[in-house]
């Protein structure tokens, strides 16, 4: 069953039957907005970013990005940049891989990010989507839509963290501006 | 557009003059059957078949075949033709398949006239049936339309012609039967059968064919000999390409990822830095383009398909009952899964390891990749030890710095328990990531004990009892071990450090003080005689994992210093040459490898390697030189530099056996020859860096065991090959 979160709604990544997941994918698409008026045809490309951003404490202690793709511990990973979007049609154009069994001990928070690269609003972005999916069997967990674009260029999306033995994910849809994560690191921090 | 039908699919024809080709694994029967109106067939004269193969518009062969080819004209079939049924039969008789399930799926395709194929279909999902309608040619409003039909009879032609309302169907399966039989003295040879491994996806030409024997040879008559079918023979294309196990991480910190970049933004920068690897290459698995084929290996996977396969290799996935919609010949590039996969965990422990469970198209490959995969997962698990550990430190760090400078706790018991609970933090933190790290070192150490005792040679330590059954290869592996590596965390977990052949760089033995050294005196042993036993070491093994005669050794030891060392491969011959002595030596080494680089690059760059001389030797070079720059002048250290420079690409390879402070003479001018060099030490010593985290390895020389003459016999084995092969 699929969740459609809303800003600061919490769900817990505890399995119904008890078990943790093990691994989850942070997967983001989108598609560029249709120009209005002359030369409709002409294609806009929109490069959106997907980071996750390692907390331990407070501290930002690893980053995982189109130019790291792995986290050096190895359980996060990044399946590649992907400049142009739409890709998949309503599919993932970009995902983070989050093995959640070998994030170090250390490490709390993982926040994922999206920053448009190109500069474009999220007014020219359409279907634009961020959701969790449990990789071990496909299954969508929750999905945030990057409703009503603004004028912004960059949102926290959501954190994944540790509760207990295991994990929970929130949503934040904190939207920011900035090219890349580091610019996000001030909207960040409210929300550690 | 060739329309590929499934099941019960159909397809308008544009053409009336027709030609049905038939290719199977194994030699059938075709028959066309021409039926009425009222959907029977009215008589024996009806139908077209081996013995009477021909009907007004209608032809099929006299034989049985693996290949058929049909002509069908439409327009000359009577208006009170409603349809023409293709019919497949197995031909029965001693030694040949009883039931279609045990052979390869039969292919039809309908053509035109000009051989452009109008619609094909692959009969899947047969089992016990020997015989099956595989197409139906029917009329639709004064048009013609084929449709998949691929249904199958288990009681064979009979039961089959029964069916289609013949009331003969008996007897006229009987006078097929005896034709066929007559024909059988002019049937083709047929290739061996398919063994019968469904759900396997289906081998491409010149699989691991292991049943040359086929049943059917036996019954080609000897008047018409017939060579194999060129799918049978044609050597499969290897791919070259595979995911690559562990992707080098682009190491960027993340302190200031964004250093350098252009302002424009229109694009990322791609790859900001070159990760520092050990062989100098990126740890992409694939196989090196030098045209070398693939090794079988029994059980193996069969090589994928490239394309190019005949659609009567084709076996249906494992269907039985209902109707298979995947269409048959759409196949994935996925290579097959390994043979042998790790089971599946127990509940709550991790799987237990098995050697070779990784990708690959073959063991040799699936070992690299393997021994790559847990080289990653070692530098990873510890980097997450090393970074948690870290943390622990400075937040304890802080804490404590807090609690001092709180004016509150320095009264009273308050500082010092904050400074104890700072310490139990640190403590607890740390004992959790000692635990993780714990758990998968020992995953790490059950699959290395697994996987070191079936490395074949070339991957193997010379303590390896592999050693002992050695024989010379036949083929260049995809690498060679040159030494282990291990960490500070987990000293007794060794990996192997597997270098790509042929080598893309030269090697330099360190045989300077640079550190590490007051071990190797301790034993009293000469550092440069250890950096020369090291050298000889890895020149062993490299002459043994070559082919014989595919890999040359030159030595050059101006004062011949390292004569005590060099002894193995002296005596036993497999030199190129004797080590050259004297600086009229050294002239004389460096010139004709420098000659042979010269010739083999103007042949490359001139688009002629063809035009090197007939009978050119084109084995691999490798030049060990001892005691640089004792007997190189400066002629001879501007050719060395050309070496270092032009030699890998063409096969000419650098072992430098020296001091850099013995050089330091010539100043910064060789800095880009010992840069260009892979560093390599004759004493255990941490300056290699792995190519996603960086931490430094700890790099251990092959050593052959005290008292172990496995080094001389190897050598010995590859002097005997060589001898075998007359050079």
């Amino acid at each position: 069953m699929t969740v459609n979160l809303t800003k600061g709604q919490a769900i817990s990544l505890q399995k119904n039957d008890g078990g943790s997941l093990s691994a989850v994918r942070m997967g983001l698409g989108w598609q560029a907005a249709p120009r209005r008026g002359l030369f409709g045809s002409r294609t806009r490309e929109i490069d959106l970013d997907a980071s996750a951003v390692l907390f331990a404490g407070k501290e930002p202690v690893d980053v995982v990005f189109f130019r790291h793709l792995v986290s050096d511990d190895g359980s996060v990973r990044h399946t590649g940049d992907n400049l142009v979007g739409g890709v998949g049609q309503g599919g993932d154009d970009e995902a983070i891989l989050v093995d959640l069994q070998r994030v170090p001990v250390h490490i709390d928070q993982v926040v994922f990010t999206v920053n448009s690269f190109t500069g474009q609003t999220f007014q020219e972005v359409q279907n634009a989507f961020c959701r969790l999916v449990d990789e071990t069997n496909g299954q969508e967990l929750a999905r945030y839509t990057l409703a009503g674009g603004g004028d912004y260029t960059a949102q926290v999306m959501a954190k994944v963290h540790r509760a207990g033995a295991g994990w929970s994910m929130t949503a934040l849809g904190v939207p920011a501006n900035g090219r890349t994560f580091q610019d996000l690191m001030p909207a960040i921090w409210p929300h550690l | 557009m060739t329309a590929e039908l499934v099941r019960g699919q159909n397809h308008p024809l544009s053409e009336v003059r027709l030609e049905v080709r038939i290719s199977a694994g194994t030699p059938v029967v075709a028959a066309l059957t021409v039926v009425g109106e009222n959907g029977r067939v009215s008589g024996a004269d009806r139908v077209a078949h081996p013995g009477a193969p021909a009907l007004p518009g209608l032809e099929v062969s006299r034989q049985a075949a693996a290949e058929h080819r049909l002509a069908v004209d439409l327009a000359a079939l009577p208006e009170t033709v409603h349809r023409v049924d293709v019919l497949l039969a197995l031909p029965g008789g001693p030694g040949a398949p009883a039931r279609f399930g045990a052979v390869a799926a039969p292919f039809v395709a309908v053509t035109g006239l000009s051989g452009a194929a109008l619609a094909d279909y692959t009969i899947t999902g047969l089992d016990a049936e020997s015989a099956v309608i595989a197409l139906e040619l029917y009329r639709r409003r004064d048009a013609w339309k084929v449709r998949a039909v691929g249904q199958g009879y288990a009681g064979g032609l009979a039961e089959l012609l029964t069916d289609q309302g013949l009331a003969e169907a008996h007897l006229l399966a009987r006078t097929i039967e005896e034709a066929v039989a007559r024909g059988v003295a002019r049937s083709v040879s047929a290739p061996p059968p398919q063994p019968a491994d469904p759900g396997r996806s289906p081998r491409p030409a010149a699989s691991d064919r292991t049943a040359p024997a086929a049943p059917q040879t036996a019954r080609t008559a000897p008047t018409a000999p017939q060579p194999a079918r060129p799918e049978g023979t044609a050597p499969a294309a290897t791919p070259t390409q595979t995911a690559p196990q562990g992707a080098p991480a682009i190491p960027a910190r993340p302190g200031s990822p964004y250093d350098g970049q252009g302002a424009d933004g229109a694009a990322h920068p791609t790859v900001p830095q070159q990760p520092l690897h050990p062989d100098g290459t990126a740890p992409h698995p694939s196989r090196p383009a030098d045209g070398s084929t693939q090794p079988a290996v029994p059980g193996g996977p069969a090589a994928p398909d490239t394309g190019g396969a005949a659609g009567d290799e084709t076996r249906p996935a494992g269907t039985t009952g209902g109707i298979d919609y995947n269409h048959p010949r759409r196949r994935t590039t996925a290579p097959p899964p390994p043979p042998q996969a790790a089971p599946p965990a127990a509940p709550g422990g991790p799987a237990h390891p098995v050697a070779g469970d990784a990708a690959g198209w073959s063991m040799d490959e699936r070992l690299y990749n393997q021994v790559w995969g847990m080289f990653e997962d070692l530098a990873r698990t510890v980097a997450a030890y090393r970074s948690a550990v870290d943390f622990a430190d400075s937040r304890r760090e802080k804490e404590l710095d807090e609690a001092l400078s709180d004016p509150r706790s320095r009264i009273g018991g308050q500082g010092d328990a904050a400074r104890e609970a700072a310490r139990a933090r640190h403590s607890e933190l740390v004992e959790r990531a000692r635990e993780v790290l714990d758990r998968d070192l020992a995953q790490l150490t059950a699959e290395s004990e697994v996987v070191e005792p079936a490395l074949p040679p070339a991957y193997a330590g010379w303590d390896n009892p592999v050693w002992h059954g050695y024989r010379v290869p036949m083929e260049i592996p995809m690498a060679a071990r040159l030494g282990d590596l291990h960490l500070p965390e987990a000293p007794d977990l060794r990996i192997p450090m597997l270098l790509r052949l042929p080598l893309e760089r030269g090697l330099w033995i360190d045989s300077g003080g640079s550190g590490g050294f007051d071990d190797a005196s301790a034993d009293g042993a000469d550092p440069r005689h250890l950096a020369m036993e090291t050298a000889v070491s890895l020149a062993a093994r490299l002459l043994a994992v070559y082919p014989a005669g595919e890999f040359g050794v030159h030595v050059i030891d101006p004062a011949g210093s390292a004569a005590r060392a060099l002894a193995p491969l002296v005596d036993t011959g497999v030199l190129a040459g004797p080590p050259a002595r004297g600086a009229a030596g050294v002239e004389d080494v460096l010139s004709r490898l420098t000659s042979r680089v010269d010739l083999v690059q103007m042949a490359l760059r001139g688009g002629a390697s063809d035009a090197l001389p007939p009978g050119y030797d084109t084995s691999e070079q490798l030049l060990i030189v001892n005691d640089f720059p004792h007997g190189f002048d400066d002629r001879a250290v501007t050719r060395l530099r050309y070496l270092a420079d032009e030699g890998p690409s063409v096969g000419v390879h650098l072992m430098m056996v020296a001091a850099r402070e013995d050089a330091s003479g010539y100043g910064p001018l060789l800095d880009p020859l010992w840069r260009s060099l892979l560093r390599l030490t004759p004493v255990p010593d941490d300056h290699l860096a792995d190519p996603w985290v960086g931490h430094a390895w700890t790099y251990l020389p092959p050593r052959v065991p005290q008292g172990s003459q496995v080094l001389r016999q190897v050598l010995a084995q590859v002097a005997d090959g060589r001898r075998d092969l007359g050079r």
